[in-house]
Order: C-alpha cells, then structure tokens, then sequence
C-alpha cells in the first residue's frame, strides 16, 4: 500500500461524499472540507519527507508494468507542487466558512472546490500524458463552473469568455496529444521521452511542442492569451480567486510546461538556446504589459488579476534561463508567488466582506478599522515586491542570480526595473484601501477569515527565514528533478519495484 | 493522407467558428465540431487496413488487430466533451436569462 494515489483519490471522494452530507447534516460540511484539506496537507509533508529519501516513487494504476498501463511518478518537483497546492487549499478552505455563508447551495462550492483540488494534485503527480489531460479538464470544468458561481451577469460572462479561452488550449493540447501518439505509439511520459530521444529535433517536434506552448500559455494567461484571466479571476469567489491565481495557473500552465520540456521533451539551454529565448520573450513581454496595465485599474480584484498575470512572467524567465539557479528560482517562485498572491485575494475577500464593494476609489481608511487585514496586505505586497527577509525576496534572488550565471546582465537589470511596476501599483490598493483619509463603513473581519490570513503570513515570514532550509529540501530538489531532463525515464523505470 | 487533411479541415471550420461568430450557440457548436474532428484523428490513428477489431475471440487468432488504445481515449474525450458542452449551454442559458440576447457584442459588462 503506498500513498501516492490518495492525494487526487480524497479529494475526489470527499467531493462525492459532501453532496451527501449536503442532504443530511449542512453544519458539519465546513469541518469536513477543513479536516480532508488539513489531511492532505499533512500527507503532502510526508511525501516531502519520503522524496528526500526516494527521488522517485513509481505507483502502477492496476498494477500494469509502466509502458503498458498508467503510472503516477512522484518525484521531488511532484511533492513540491503537492505541498504548495495543499497550504493554499487548506488555508482557503478556512476562509470560506464565513465568505461562503451568504451564497445558495453551499455544498455545491465545496464539491467544486474539492474536484478543482483533485484535478491540481492529479496533474502533479501522474505520469502519463492523457492522464494529465484528463485531470487538466476536471480542474478546468471545476474552475469554470466555481468563477460562474455568483450567476450574476458579470460572472456568467467572464466564466463564458474563460471558457472558450480554456476550451481551446485544452482541446489543442489534446491534438498535439493525438500527434504525439501517432508518431511515438505511447502515452506514458518516460517511455514518450525515450522515443523522442530516437526522433530528434524533427520539424513535427518542434510542431507538437509549438503546440503544447500554445495550450499550456493559454492556461497559464502569458500575455497574448491573458484577457480571460482579468474577468475571471475576480468573478470566482474570494477564497476561488486565491486558489486560482495562487496556483491553479501554475500548475495548468508553469508544471506541465516544465515537466514536458525538460523532462519528456529533453530540452535544455546547450541543445535549444532559441527554445528558451522565447520562453524569456513571453516572460519578459507578460512581466511589462499586464504590469503597466495593472498600474491604470480601479478595482481591487482586478488589479491583483492583472498582477498575477505580470508576476507568473517571472516564473517563465526564470525557466527560460534554465540554469541551475535560474529553474531553481522559478520554482521558488511559484511558491512565494502562491503564498502572496494567495493572500492578496483573501484581503480582498476579507474587503469585499466588509464593505460590499471592490472599487478602490470609494474605499479609505480600511487601515485602522482592519487591521489584521491591513498588515495582512502589506506583508503579502512586501514579499511580493521583493524585500527582505520575506519569501519573494529570495525567489526573486535566485532568478537575478540565475540571470547574472548565465551572462544575460541586462536580463537581470530588466527584471529588477520592472520589479518597481509591482511596488507601483500595489502600493495603489495600500494608498486608496488601506492609508486614505476618511472612513468606508465596515464590520471587521470575522475569525475564520483572520486566521487563514495570518496562516499564511506566518508561512511568508517563517519560509523567508528559513530559506536556505527551504532551497535544501524543496526547491533544490525540485529543480534537480527538471534539470536531470530525459534521465527522468531511466529513474521511472528503474523506480518499478521499489516500495517503502 | 486525404481523409487527415479533412479532420484538419473540420477542426479549422470549429475554430473559425469559435474566432468570428457573434451567436453564442454557433460558438458552442464550434467547440463540438472542434472534438470531432480530434476524436476522428484518433480513430484514424489507431486505425490499420484489412485488420480485425481487437477483440480475441479464440486463443490461436492471428495477431493483426487495429491499435485499441486511440478508441479508448476517445471514449474519455467524448465524455470530458460532454461535459464542457453541457457546461457551457447552461452558462449560455443562464446568460440569455440575464441579458435577453445571444449576441457577443452586446454581452460587454466587464472592460479594461
């Protein structure tokens, strides 16, 4: 018996048991949805602890032998993105209890948000290509769904534009999978990255992975594709939005598109340099256009939307860098990214529960009345922004770093001036939010919603601290994980039989 | 190779349709035409002239079977795109209740 099939199996159970629970006892769903999520984190640190023993942990669906059947490979990167999953979900699963008691059907939300936390984790850990499509769509379903869930007029139309938005990476991602079965006669990642070793860099290679690009930068909202995410993200509920933009877009876009290129794909700086010149491109374009577009925007949601936008740019620098220090700092980022941003949209949850309203113009002197979550904000935007010894500090670090190793020094100067977009308009919501003279009525933030708030605080403080623990046992590992590349297949099948 | 071009043809007309339609319905049967023209992909991709279907009726059978995998992931594709169809009519419904038209440049609430 091994664990790894259980952080996508209870989550899906728990989502087909609490439609029954809906039925029978309402009160106990909220403790039920917080006890699955505080065990899925708690699994999600023991599978961290298990990887820095085992690189690789191999579980066969059926017990079919990899080539033949569907095999889920936990690897290091696999339990990073776990863990980090597993803290948003379970900090938002707190903050919902008192966010969500004025919507209808609360038993429906938390099917969805249960389904959504399967399909991220299903992502994570599985190791075959139409398996991640199947898991990609049972997240994408569940997220389209939770951002309509108001039904108001403006959350029916932003979850139909992300809709066909999302539809069509997804269904271009299933082309490319068609085209990529047709050429290599598998679907299990290993057996794909062996075979793909033998085909080279064929024109109907760089096709299929033009085309994986496109889908997974759809997902993701790289700059040309973004206009969903602006209008979708502030429709989904407060707790939603923070899942989404904290790491819903990263593990749809930023995982897939590194574990395939790196891993199934082969690449590396020394064999594609244009390869990863564009990823530096489609970075650096996202990082400026949403940043200056975000700088104009009067509503606090929005504008946090137009921020993730800008801010998962950096994570695609730092994978275009593709040293060890430029992956291991996109990888670093992502989390401190998700701890941020996560926040960011639960002060804006906890905001909008107190006023009513999202439009920072009419809002002032938020700052005294709400102060757990005025300081929440400031520390959120701090870490993002970049300043020591807070967790985005050290992501942003190592992507310099990364940048300066591999000789790009304009590279890491750009990315140091366009840091000052993100303290621009953050310090936007801080000036008409939080500082402004005068007083918007409101009631303070209920308890549930403090202490998911200050979770995560105490996780962007206590990580920032402990940061070179954190690059030892996460992200270092994590990031080995991408950069061993094709080697990746050897681990896989040779992990077969091993069993803890 | 002239029955390949016509799924690529077929998923070309679903995302035109997608791209330049204003009627939320024709969006949504661009997305339909779009699954079938992948679905149709994956059948030919399995698919081997003059073989059997792959079903082993006695155990001394010759082994030429067309590839059995493509229709397999085509059952799950179908009902992923069930699901996504069913989906968004619903959003379409609710959202003709809302604003009384099927017409995109009409529904314009969200800008910026």
């Amino acid at each position: 018996m091994t664990f790894i099939p259980l952080f996508f199996a209870i989550p899906l159970a728990a989502a087909f048991i609490i439609p029954i629970l809906g039925k029978i006892a309402k009160s106990v769903i909220w403790i039920f949805v917080t006890l699955v999520s505080f065990a899925l984190f708690v699994l999600a640190l023991y599978g961290t602890a298990v990887t820095q023993q085992f690189p690789m942990i191999v579980y066969k669906m059926g017990n079919w032998p990899p080539p033949l059947g569907i095999v889920m490979a936990f690897d290091s990167l696999s339990a990073f993105m776990v863990l980090v999953i597993s803290i948003l979900v379970f900090a938002g699963s707190i903050f919902s209890l008192r966010y969500i008691s004025h919507y209808t059907g609360q038993w429906k939300f938390y099917t969805l948000y249960m389904l959504i936390t399967a399909g991220m984790m299903g992502i994570s850990i599985t190791g075959d290509l139409f398996n991640m499509f199947v898991f990609l769509e049972i997240a994408a379903i569940s997220s389209y769904a939770l951002v309509a869930f108001g039904v108001g007029a403006e959350e029916l139309e932003a979850s139909f534009k992300y809709m066909v938005m999302g539809e069509v990476g997804g269904l271009t991602f299933l082309l490319s999978i068609a085209l990529l079965y047709a050429k290599t006669s598998t679907l299990n990642l290993a057996d794909m990255a062996n075979v793909l070793q033998v085909v080279g860099q064929t024109p109907f290679f760089w096709l299929v992975l033009g085309m994986m690009l496109l889908a997974f930068s759809i997902k993701a909202a790289f700059v040309p594709f973004h206009s969903w995410l602006p209008d979708a993200h502030p429709a989904a509920p407060a707790p939603i939005s923070s899942l989404l933009s904290g790491i819903f877009i990263k593990v749809l876009g930023m995982y897939t598109t590194a574990r395939l290129v790196f891993n199934v794909f082969g690449l590396n700086r020394a064999n594609a340099p244009v390869f990863f010149n564009v990823l530096i491109g489609i970075g650096l374009l996202s990082i400026a256009f949403a940043g200056i577009t975000a700088l104009s925007q009067k509503d606090y949601k929005r504008l946090l939307g137009y921020s993730s936008v800008s801010q998962v740019g950096y994570i695609m620098l730092g994978l275009g860098i593709g040293n060890y220090y430029g992956v291991a700092g996109a990888i670093f980022y992502i989390l401190a990214h998700a701890l941020g941003k996560g926040l960011l949209f639960l002060t804006s949850g906890s905001v909008v529960n107190a006023t009513g309203t999202r439009d920072i113009t009419k809002l002032a002197g938020l700052g005294e009345h709400m102060s757990t979550t005025a300081w929440s904000f400031r520390l959120g935007s701090l870490s993002l922004i970049g300043l020591p010894p807070l967790v985005g500090f050290f992501a942003k670090y190592l992507i310099i770093l990364g940048a300066l190793k591999a000789g790009f020094w304009w590279l890491a100067i750009v990315a140091i001036a366009l840091s000052v977009l993100t303290l621009g308009y953050l310090l936007k919501i801080e000036n008409n939010v939080f500082m402004k003279k005068g007083r918007t009525k409101a009631s303070k933030a209920p308890f549930t919603m403090r202490i998911a708030m200050v979770f995560l605080v105490v996780l962007i403080v206590l990580l920032g601290i402990g940061f070179q623990q954190i690059i030892d046992f996460l992200v270092g590992p994590a990031a080995n994980a991408l950069l061993r590349g094709v080697e990746y297949a050897n681990l896989v099948f040779g992990s077969v039989g091993v069993s803890f | 190779m002239i029955i390949f071009l016509s799924c690529i043809i077929l998923f070309l007309i679903g995302l035109y349709a997608i791209v330049t339609k204003r009627n939320l319905i024709k969006i949504v049967i661009g997305f339909a035409l779009i699954e079938y023209a992948i679905n149709l992909l994956f059948a030919l991709i399995g698919f081997r002239s003059g073989m059997l279907a792959p079903i082993i009726t006695k155990v001394d059978m010759p082994h030429k079977f067309v590839d059995p995998i493509p229709q397999a992931l085509v059952l799950t594709a179908i009902v992923i795109a069930l699901g996504t169809t069913a989906l968004m009519l619903t959003v379409v419904l609710r959202i003709y209740n809302r604003y009384k038209t099927f017409d995109i440049a009409e529904i314009r609430k969200l800008k910026g």
